[in-house]
């Protein structure tokens, strides 16, 4: 994957909470065309690094680039239209409003008139959101709730996607359609950034991988490679 | 019975005064997730702004209450840049207490600006009446305008917050600040424009109440504050309907309260009344629930 070019590069990232030191100085990238993720235990520190990423949290200090442009200090507004989408931990969609409002507002960035089209192509990917448009979201069950934050995360048509613990809470038959979702993702031409307590299954789907311990990088390969290697075996794949 | 008619329409009335003070404060709770005590003072200073274009620079009174909202509006956006803003991150406690210094602020500008003493403020809208039944039952037209205007405003509001999309931004800051802004929308602009709106309609509503009620000083604020405030509660913090019931409602009770039950004690069973209605439904009339699924 070196021939592709480098989508978003993360150099030397500190991110603090109040004194507590979160993320560690960590570097890594993503090229375009790629999968790759984040595993690591809870508290290492994955939701924070794309929560910076995607500008809710300021660094501290380092820098982010995404296609070629620094935004690490941008504030998440102004890096969604840049191509960014991030699909955050706990879903968080909209509960009091429709569904086909959940999706609009994924378009915001967007301008009106092709917001429509980009609706009626997530109707045909998840027939089951077209069934209960116009149902307040907090009703929908955890899975059609997955989907919908999915979908909505996509009406911005980003170049790069990030996933925040999609599968989290979701019965193992949802957890496989996530991840087919993710593939077909993929495979249409958005790079992802997966971020999965799931580390089985991120690791295979994904194209190189990063272990984060307690704010730092402590291994990364392939999806393979780590999927293989004893310290990750034992760590988080159950021995 | 033309007593009691007479005495409903003052209710309603006075209540619309309260339901568009308090849909300012729905608003600013709804989205900034604050209670903006200084908003019942906003209104003061809205009527002052209209006096003195009226009086010291002899202005027609369409004038006067265009300044006045434009002054407010201004106002609005300026103490939440100055005074809130900065508190974002801080507990609600804080800006509490920040929101009733800006309060007490705003107050003794008044009186270091237009001093101590009361002004009477003179109408903006013709005074005179409706005569009904053959002259027996009498509207004033400030009632009128006033009953009308609180209509024209719940019904613009409500439009602007469910067909626009900044209102449909506004709502997605209101249920959750963060996943708004991954949407691409700028949290402190909505937040901006939900303090000028809101400080718009208490400008409105200013004007209106010194109209009805035309002793002006710089505590004139507080009061139909903290009523509207308490109408809101009422109706259901948060929510737009709400706060227009709750502000009808408030104003209905308080009148009918003083005229059967007691003048004096007026104030005391409007606050009687809405600690039942919390006590049975805690939420507010209209008030929603939120439940989560996680």
């Amino acid at each position: 994957m070196s021939e592709n070019k480098c989508l978003l590069q993360v150099e030397n990232l500190n991110v603090y909470y109040g004194s507590i030191h979160a993320i560690k100085g960590i570097s890594f990238q993503v090229n375009e065309g790629e999968i790759v993720t984040l595993i690591g235990a809870n508290g290492a520190g994955k939701s924070t690094t794309l929560n910076t990423i995607a500008g809710l949290l300021k660094p501290k200090s380092g820098s982010v680039t995404f296609d070629g442009k620094l935004i690490s200090g941008m504030t998440a507004n102004k890096i969604v239209p840049l191509g960014m989408a991030l699909c955050p931990e706990g879903r968080r969609i909209f509960q009091h409003m429709t569904v086909r409002e959940n999706l609009e507002m994924g378009g915001y960035s967007r301008p009106k008139n092709e917001i429509d089209d980009s609706i009626e192509q997530v109707f045909q990917r998840f027939p089951r959101l077209k069934e209960r448009r116009r149902q307040i979201a907090g009703t929908l069950s955890g899975g059609e709730q997955q989907m919908l934050a999915i979908s909505r995360a996509l009406m911005s048509k980003p170049k790069l996607m990030m996933l925040d613990e999609p599968s989290m809470g979701l019965a193992p038959i949802l957890v496989d359609q996530i991840f087919d979702i993710i593939k077909e993702l993929h495979k249409a031409g958005t790079t992802i950034l997966l971020v999965e307590q799931n580390a089985r299954k991120a690791l295979q789907v994904a194209d190189r991988a990063y272990v984060l311990e307690t704010g730092s990088i402590t291994l990364s390969g392939t999806g393979a490679e780590l999927a293989n290697s004893d310290a990750v075996k034992k760590a988080y794949l159950g021995g | 019975m033309t007593m009691f008619l007479s005495n409903l329409i003052s209710g309603l009335s006075l209540g619309s005064v309260y339901a568009i003070i308090a849909l300012g404060y729905t608003m600013v709770y709804g989205i900034a997730k604050m209670l903006n005590f200084a908003h019942g003072d906003i209104i003061m200073v809205g009527a002052y702004i209209c006096f003195t274009c009226l009086y010291s620079l002899g202005l027609p009174p369409a004038a006067g209450i265009l300044a006045s909202v434009v002054v407010c509006t201004l106002l609005g956006i300026l103490i939440e840049r100055l005074a809130y803003k900065p508190l974002r991150q801080a507990t609600s406690l804080a800006v509490l207490i920040t929101a009733i210094g800006v309060s007490y602020f705003l107050q003794n500008l008044a009186q270091m600006i237009w001093g101590a003493n009361p002004k009477s403020f003179q109408t903006v809208i013709p005074a005179g009446n409706l005569s009904l039944l053959g002259g027996e039952l009498k509207i004033s037209y400030v009632s009128m305008v006033t009953i009308a205007a609180s209509v024209v405003v719940m019904v613009a509001l409500s439009l602007f917050v469910g067909r626009t999309k900044m209102g449909r931004a506004m709502r997605c800051v209101s249920e959750d600040k963060g996943a708004a802004q991954l949407m691409g929308v700028n949290v402190n602009l909505t937040i901006s424009v939900t303090f000028a709106i809101g400080s718009a309609l208490a400008a409105i509503a200013g004007v209106l109440m010194c109209s009805a009620y035309p002793t002006l000083k710089p505590t004139t604020g507080a009061m139909p504050g903290i009523k509207a405030f308490t109408a809101a509660v009422f109706g259901g913090i948060g929510s737009i309907p709400g706060a227009m019931l709750g502000g009808i409602l408030l104003g209905v009770i308080e009148i009918l309260g003083r005229a059967y039950v007691s003048t004096e004690l007026g104030d005391a069973f409007v606050f009687a009344v809405l600690i039942l209605v919390l006590l049975i439904k805690p939420t507010g009339l209209l008030g929603k629930k939120i439940h989560e699924k996680v």
